[in-house]
């Protein structure tokens, strides 16, 4: 495949603050076993795409850790490859001036990157989205109708009460945009809305670039798409199978909770000739002892299970206890319980340690939330 | 140029395993699969790499296509070295010859080149057929420490077994003085592991004179190590006392499978100081359904179960239906068990499904052996597989068409 991809690594941190405190969207834990950002890069991956840049803001350190030499995505080339790309400050600018707060100020300072490229056709991604595409196609349909923008676009119900920034697009039949906006905010239902996934021929985005520094751009969406949408040919490509944003600590716990019915499973991991790759730890297989009960509930290797567990999503390496008891909850990674615990609606980041007997709860609409390391 | 390695290990690979059948039908033993996710081979590869030894040798024979796929590059083991690394040797054709390997002794002399380009101090010769977590780095240590020119692991066995095993007669300070090849009357229970160090030099001379012996089999048992006492050269044992496994049988493979389970494991595979690394697919992590029953069970990645597991270690992709059951058995990978069926006490290779309401095996207490199960099988709706059966097509397809 002749194209590049561009992931944003930092995009929309502050709306999971507690997940992102130590990390960057990227590296946010998901799925028992996975990272956010593997969702984005096995995307491009299985679409044939085998350079990948990545660009970092702060606190990349995590997503460093797990992308390694890019092995496990078949990435670590001689040619190509996975590059990660932090923030560009020289020596002689302000710091606090040059750190990029928007994708269209890290495409300016990752220029020199783009232009290096030798593919012709550049995908952007953010990684805060859980989805499996054949972008392949994406890129296809963009050759075919010589789009000078393609967006990815996923119909979704948006609703009045609903506060985050949705980009919502109309297009024609044909898939020609007609108009891109923010919703309004009017009135609830379907709309087409933007994904953030995005493809372009790489000397028309230098152009664009250029073009936003002379104009003093900052924002790709709202100054390049919705501003200027009438004088770009762009097209809309719709986008089927399961596909959840991750916006705040309640989406991250409702779209972790959907991993639980068997449908959403295998629009996610059932897919031919599209796994979605991650680091490898080698734990060992899951243990459960005598008297362990388990219901509906997704375990990852190296778990070792004593108590019960119901309708809940257990990383690799916890523990639990006997006696004890999980429900609706998300325990990450070498979390450990101790007996006679009872958790419901929890979400315990990585290495947490419960003592025996503590008793905790949140709620479907708002789960409690304990901090990387702590212990209770 | 090569930078110079202290030690370079051999392991040989070659073996077929003919004891288990047709889980060797298209594999070489120490790629059978075991625990879930591993094969046979990653215990000495992970045993290497934790022991500081980077420089391994495997020697392939029987059925190599499996192995040499599974070891590639050596990534998964941290052994995709600039320099030394895993390299598969299979036996080759050279100017005056082409053999295939034909003994163990054989096949590191046709290897000779490989480990001198290495000018290696030890060369540390290792067999893929065992079950076991060792740190090698300890025998060598222990090997310099006594000035050795070989030494043997050697781990204690049961009087009633040892006639079974190569046996070592050591003095007081464990340097041996007598090596019996599975003897009728066991002097000793100290049973080789099939785990040497030698001095490259020493190795070298004793290849050499043995390759020029028209009458010895080419084996490290029955000919280097008699040669080598019978010189008088430096041989001492080296106990080793943690778990290990000969899974040369499907009864032994099966046990090693079951020492996993329990509160505290016979063979931990846990801990994180010697961690056992495998090359594993991506794929997602397990599902227990609602109506799911797990006991004392291994389960690993891609599984999916809705019926009662007891007492059994799963691989990937496994799928256990509603009203299924599993007990005391080893499900290999990317099986489904349909709605109702029951496996007892049995193996079920790789990629089979068992129908709905089929029995595979009898239950434990009552049955007469463990079932074994050939891989890509498709046992019908209702059909019945005795216990302590082989069941391969042939023996299904009579099944079937209820012959038996």
């Amino acid at each position: 495949m002749n194209a590049v991809g561009i992931i944003f690594s930092s995009i929309n941190e502050k709306s999971v603050h507690e997940l992102t405190k130590q990390r960057t969207m990227a590296s946010v834990p998901f799925g028992c076993r996975y990272r956010l950002i593997d969702f984005a890069l096995s995307n491009m991956v299985n679409s044939g795409i085998n350079h990948v840049g990545i660009v970092t803001h702060y606190n990349y350190q995590s997503l460093m850790d797990h992308i390694g030499s890019g092995k496990d995505w078949d990435l670590a080339r001689r040619h190509g490859g996975i590059k990660i790309l932090p923030p560009y400050i020289t020596a002689f600018a302000n710091a606090s001036n040059f750190l990029y707060s928007t994708r269209l100020e890290a495409l300016i300072s990752i220029r020199e990157f783009i232009s290096d490229c030798k593919e012709d056709i550049v995908v952007l991604s953010d990684c805060d989205t859980v989805c499996n595409l054949d972008l392949s196609a994406m890129i296809e349909r963009h050759i075919e109708t010589g789009a000078e923008i393609t967006l990815g676009v996923k119909s979704s119900y948006v609703s009045t009460d609903n506060t985050r920034a949705v980009t919502v697009v109309k297009s024609d039949e044909n898939g020609k945009v007609l108009d891109v906006s923010d919703y309004s905010g009017l009135k609830s239902g379907f709309e087409d809305v933007y994904v953030r996934l995005l493809v372009v021929g790489r000397k028309y985005l230098e152009e664009l670039i250029s073009d936003a520094i002379a104009h003093g751009y900052t924002s790709f969406t709202k100054d390049i798409l919705v501003r200027n949408c009438k004088y770009h040919d762009m097209r809309a490509f719709m986008l089927d199978g399961y596909f959840a944003t991750i916006r705040s600590l309640n989406d991250y716990y409702r779209c972790s909770m959907d991993l639980l019915d068997p449908e959403i499973r295998r629009s996610l991991f059932g897919v031919r000739n599209r796994p979605v790759f991650t680091k490898v730890r080698n734990s060992a297989p899951a243990s459960y002892d005598n008297g362990a009960i388990v219901r509906n509930s997704l375990i990852a290797d190296g778990c070792v299970i004593q108590g019960t567990v119901e309708n809940s999503i257990l990383f690799r390496g916890v523990k639990v206890g006997k006696n004890t008891h999980i429900k609706n909850s998300i325990i990450m990674q070498d979390t450990l319980t101790g007996e006679n615990v009872y958790l419901n609606c929890v979400i315990t980041d990585k290495n947490v340690v419960i003592r025996d007997g503590r008793v905790l709860s949140g709620h479907e609409t708002r789960p409690f939330f304990i901090d990387k390391g702590s212990y209770v | 140029m090569i930078t110079k390695k202290e030690t370079v290990a051999m392991l040989l690979a070659g073996g077929q395993g003919s004891r288990l059948y047709l889980l060797t039908e298209r594999i070489a033993k120490p790629a059978v699969p075991f625990g879930g996710k591993y094969r046979i081979i990653d215990f000495p590869l992970s045993n290497c790499i934790n022991s500081g030894i980077d420089t391994v040798g495997v020697l392939t024979q029987y059925q190599p296509l499996a192995l040499n796929e599974y070891i590639g590059n050596g990534q998964p083991w941290d052994l995709d070295r600039t320099y030394g690394g895993v390299r598969t040797l299979p036996p080759y054709q050279a100017q005056k010859r082409a053999d295939w390997y034909k003994g163990t002794a054989n096949a590191i002399y046709q290897n000779m080149q490989f480990i001198d380009k290495f000018d290696p101090d030890y060369v540390v010769i290792l067999s893929g057929d065992h079950i076991y977590k060792m740190d090698y780095a300890e025998m060598i240590e222990n090997h310099k420490r006594n000035g050795a020119d070989c030494t043997i692991a050697v781990f204690d066995v049961p009087l009633s077994e040892a006639s079974r095993f190569g046996i070592m007669i050591t003095d007081d300070d464990m340097r041996i003085t007598e090596f019996m090849e599975k003897p009728k009357e066991p002097k000793s229970t100290k049973a080789s592991m099939g785990v040497y160090v030698f001095n490259k030099d020493k190795l070298f001379s004793y290849l050499e004179a043995d390759e020029a012996d028209e009458n010895s089999e080419k084996d490290f048992g029955k000919n280097i190590i008699p040669a080598m006492l019978k010189a008088g050269e430096k041989l001492y044992a080296f106990e080793f006392s943690g778990y290990w496994k000969d899974v040369g049988t499907i009864d032994s493979l099966w046990e090693a499978n079951m020492d996993l389970l329990g509160d505290r494991p016979a063979l931990p595979l846990k801990d994180r100081e010697w961690r056992i690394l495998s090359r594993n697919d991506a794929l997602p992590p397990h599902y227990t359904g609602n109506s799911a029953v797990i006991n004392n069970s291994v389960i690993t990645e891609g599984c999916e179960i809705y019926g009662t597991v007891i007492n059994s270690v799963l691989s990937a992709g496994v799928v256990v239906e509603r009203g299924a059951v599993v007990r005391d058995s080893v499900i290999l990978g990317n099986v489904t068990v349909r709605t109702d069926a029951t496996v007892d006490y049995s193996i079920v290779d790789a990629d089979t499904v068992v129908g709905k309401s089929a029995t595979v095996g009898k239950e434990l207490i009552e049955s007469k052996g463990i079932t074994l199960v050939g891989g890509g099988l498709t046992i019908p709706d209702g059909v019945s597989v005795p216990d302590g059966v082989i069941c391969d097509k042939a023996m299904l397809d009579k099944l079937s068409k209820g012959v038996m």
